[in-house]
């Protein structure tokens, strides 16, 4: 086919060839780069957000609560409390009492209700943290001219405060208690449905199932469910949860029902059942794979011995595939974890001050949170959104640890069985 | 597995004396069927999600258009989604949803396969074990996370390049691009996989006959996993349309019939969650319509994923 020339040929046409390849390899590379630089301008854009310099104005002027000339910030106590007696209603004063006795509280409680409930500290203004750094003196001399009454400081929208104060209405004063305590119970229970009812689900198909008929549709409707949008899930919890089985997810069924007329069925157990059956795929699939990679040796061995089957698979199967099954899991789970849509769909309550106080209470959840604060127009609100995101992601790496930690230790148990 | 079991306990009758190994063989065994019938109906409740998403779907969607106001014609054919004065045309609905997720591929699978190809078949087993994680994070975070860098990243930096009168606050490139990135981990994976099933004699073929590595790359390995390429990209585009969160909160809230990106038009997805966030009152025409968009978004994603099976089966068979 080459003779002499056809080499020739070949040899001339090498050097475009080798340019043409380098080109197109940096193309590849330039695609994997460009999804790292994606992750990067993602986190680099919510710690941007975390902290930074705002200018707060007070509504009320402070110096108009002194007494007998001393700042309101530097009286005693007892004197703190009078100001407060003075400048609230009667109820509200009576509320707080009712909530935590004046006596039992810290001067330095006392001093931060003053703040909140009289002063009423307003962000006139604020900046990222990027912009804090570099353009600080622009930015005093914005607030020096703009509002001379305003106190400009650098904070950190995320603190400890943020993540025990139940949520409010005033950014300055939000937190994310209520939120967190929604996802966790409303995780909890998504685990305690979907984890006995995917393992057995899994069982079932890997040991026991031939490969024939009701279990073949089985194995295809499970891939499919897979693929299902997460939103379907929150109409299907909708209908079938919150409308048609109201009396159960209220409680009231049980007589503890905690307050039918503004739950209407949209409780943590409503919304735990409706992840648990969107994470049951992923959980099955998970668990599937995990007793697959189990060696038929050990089936054989245990059956051998003369276990009946399901003896073999508790006493053997099970144990060794467990490390894959928990990781599988806490994979499944931590996207539970995350999702939002089908829970607004299903109606999660965007403003609760109150903790749960049980699984038949209204519920909020950390991503919803997230949604809520977004979508406001203030930037404080963004604020307060990319702290949540923050906590957020702090909770679904520390679930991820735990199943690194659970994978490691089950898997040195399993050696030594 | 049978066979062995029948063989040890046949084994075990031997060396036990008589009665007592008959007693073992016959001694009732009712935890073990009722064992197997807790799995069954474990592995039932799968079928039965699947039955309860379509009849729910189905019969309040029914509903939805046995109401005066409402007929399959318009639903279809419609170009107004306005529940207050009984325009109930899904167009724009889909339109949007068409142009978020068109934008969204756009992104998605040329990176998908660049990273892909990269990953297989250049990327030193260190930069993998580097890159392959990090794009792996990118799929773990939560989508709501993904709305918020939309709104608070892209559209600004959108609306910088291109220009604020241009660019509107809630538009759809936005929530396309953001998309794209959400599901570039997932079309990258599944091309790999795709590329890495392609043996490697064929590799060697092409290189062995003088082609670089990139024409083989190119010209010989990926179109052998061409099908499995289709495949994650279906996969890709039937993610796209489900997803909510970033449109919810990017995209723009109301139905709006454009196809100018940089507009803002509510999806399917999207108005779901936006009327189904108010007070939503049973029985009343919203609450139904919620329904019939959800069956349009379940006929279309399962649609897509069928055909993507049916492509990974088509193929697998082509080299095993």
């Amino acid at each position: 086919m080459s003779g002499p020339g056809g080499s020739a040929r070949f040899h001339a046409g090498l050097p475009r060839r080798n340019r043409v390849a380098r080109a197109m390899l940096a193309l590849f590379f330039l695609s994997t780069l460009i999804g790292v630089l994606a992750l990067s301008a993602l986190l680099y854009n919510i710690l941007n957000q975390t902290a930074g310099l705002r200018a707060v104005e007070y509504q009320n002027d402070p110096a108009a609560l002194a007494v007998a000339g001393v700042p309101v910030e530097e009286l005693a106590q007892e004197q703190m409390v009078a100001v407060l007696r003075v400048n609230l209603s009667p109820g509200a004063f009576n509320k707080l009492e009712n909530e935590k006795p004046f006596a039992e509280r810290s001067r330095d409680e006392v001093y931060s209700l003053i703040v909140d409930r009289l002063l009423k500290p307003q962000v006139v203004e604020n900046w990222s943290l990027v912009d804090s750094l570099t353009k600080w003196a622009e930015i005093e001399a914005f607030v020096a001219a703009e509002a001379p009454q305003a106190r400009l400081e650098f904070v950190s929208w995320l603190t400890p405060e943020f993540v025990s104060r139940p949520q409010s209405s005033e950014p300055l004063r939000a937190g994310v208690r209520t939120a967190i305590l929604g996802s966790l119970l409303t995780i909890a229970i998504t685990i305690s449905v979907a984890f006995p009812i995917g393992v057995g689900a899994a069982v079932y198909l890997e040991e026991y199932a031939g490969d024939h008929g009701l279990n073949q549709l089985i194995r295809t409707n499970i891939y499919n469910l897979a693929g299902v949008p997460s939103i379907i899930y929150g109409i299907l919890g909708l209908a079938i949860f919150v409308r048609a089985l109201e009396p159960v997810m209220s409680g009231a069924i049980f007589g503890l029902a905690e307050d039918p007329t503004t739950a209407n069925g949209r409780t943590i157990l409503a919304a735990g059942l409706t992840l648990a059956l969107l994470v049951l795929p992923l959980v099955i699939v998970n668990a599937q794979e995990a007793l697959r990679a189990v060696p038929d040796s050990l089936r054989q061995a245990g059956l051998g011995l003369g276990g009946t089957k399901w003896q073999t698979i508790r006493s053997h199967v099970l144990p060794a595939a467990l490390p894959g099954i928990l990781t599988g899991t806490i994979l499944a789970v931590s996207r539970a974890f995350g999702e939002t849509a089908p829970l607004v769909v299903i109606g999660a309550s965007t403003y609760i001050t109150q903790d749960p106080r049980g699984i038949f209470s209204k519920f909020t959840t950390l991503p919803i949170q997230i949604y809520q604060w977004t979508s406001r127009p203030q930037s404080e609100f963004w604020n307060l959104a990319a702290a949540s995101i923050v906590v957020l992601m702090v909770l679904l790496l520390g679930l991820n640890a735990a199943a690194v930690v659970l994978r490691n230790r089950y898997a040195r148990q399993a050696e030594q069985l | 597995m049978e066979q062995v079991h029948a063989r040890s306990r046949s084994f075990g009758g031997g060396a036990v004396p008589g009665q007592a190994a008959e007693r073992l063989r016959r001694a009732p065994r009712l935890g073990e069927g009722a064992v197997r019938v807790f799995l069954f109906l474990s592995a039932a409740v799968s079928i039965l999600i699947t039955l309860g998403i379509v009849a729910v779907l189905v019969e309040e969607s029914t509903l939805f258009f046995r109401d005066p106001e409402v007929s399959w014609l318009e639903f279809l054919t419609g170009t107004k989604w306005q529940p207050h004065i009984g325009a109930f045309g899904v167009l724009p609905l889909l339109t949007s949803t068409l142009v978020v997720s068109t934008i969204a591929m756009l992104v998605a699978l040329p990176l998908g396969i660049g990273v892909a190809i990269y990953l297989s078949e250049y990327a030193s087993r260190r930069a993998r074990a580097i890159l392959k994680p990090t794009l792996e994070v990118l799929a773990g975070i939560p989508t709501v996370v993904f709305g918020y860098f939309a709104l608070t990243f892209v559209t600004p930096l959108l609306r910088s390049v291109f220009g604020r009168d241009t660019v509107e606050i809630y538009n759809m490139a936005s929530g396309g691009i953001v998309i794209g990135m959400l599901v570039l981990p997932l079309v990258s994976s599944m091309c790999e996989d795709a590329l890495s099933a392609v043996p490697r004699s064929l590799r060697e073929a092409g290189l062995a006959m003088g082609s670089t590595r990139l024409e083989t790359a190119t010209q010989i390995v990926v179109p052998a996993a061409f099908s499995g390429i289709m495949a994650a990209s279906i996969v890709g585009v039937s993610r796209a349309i489900g997803e909510t969160m970033v449109v919810a909160l990017a995209a723009g809230a109301g139905p709006n019939l454009t196809l100018n990106a940089f507009r803002g038009a509510e999806t399917m997805t999207g108005h779901i969650v936006r009327i189904s966030g108010g007070d939503l009152s049973y029985d009343s025409i919203d609450y139904n319509s919620i329904f019939a968009i959800g069956l349009a978004l379940f006929f279309m994603t399962l649609t897509l994923n069928v055909i993507s099976q049916a492509i990974v089966r088509r193929y697998r068979e082509q080299y095993e």
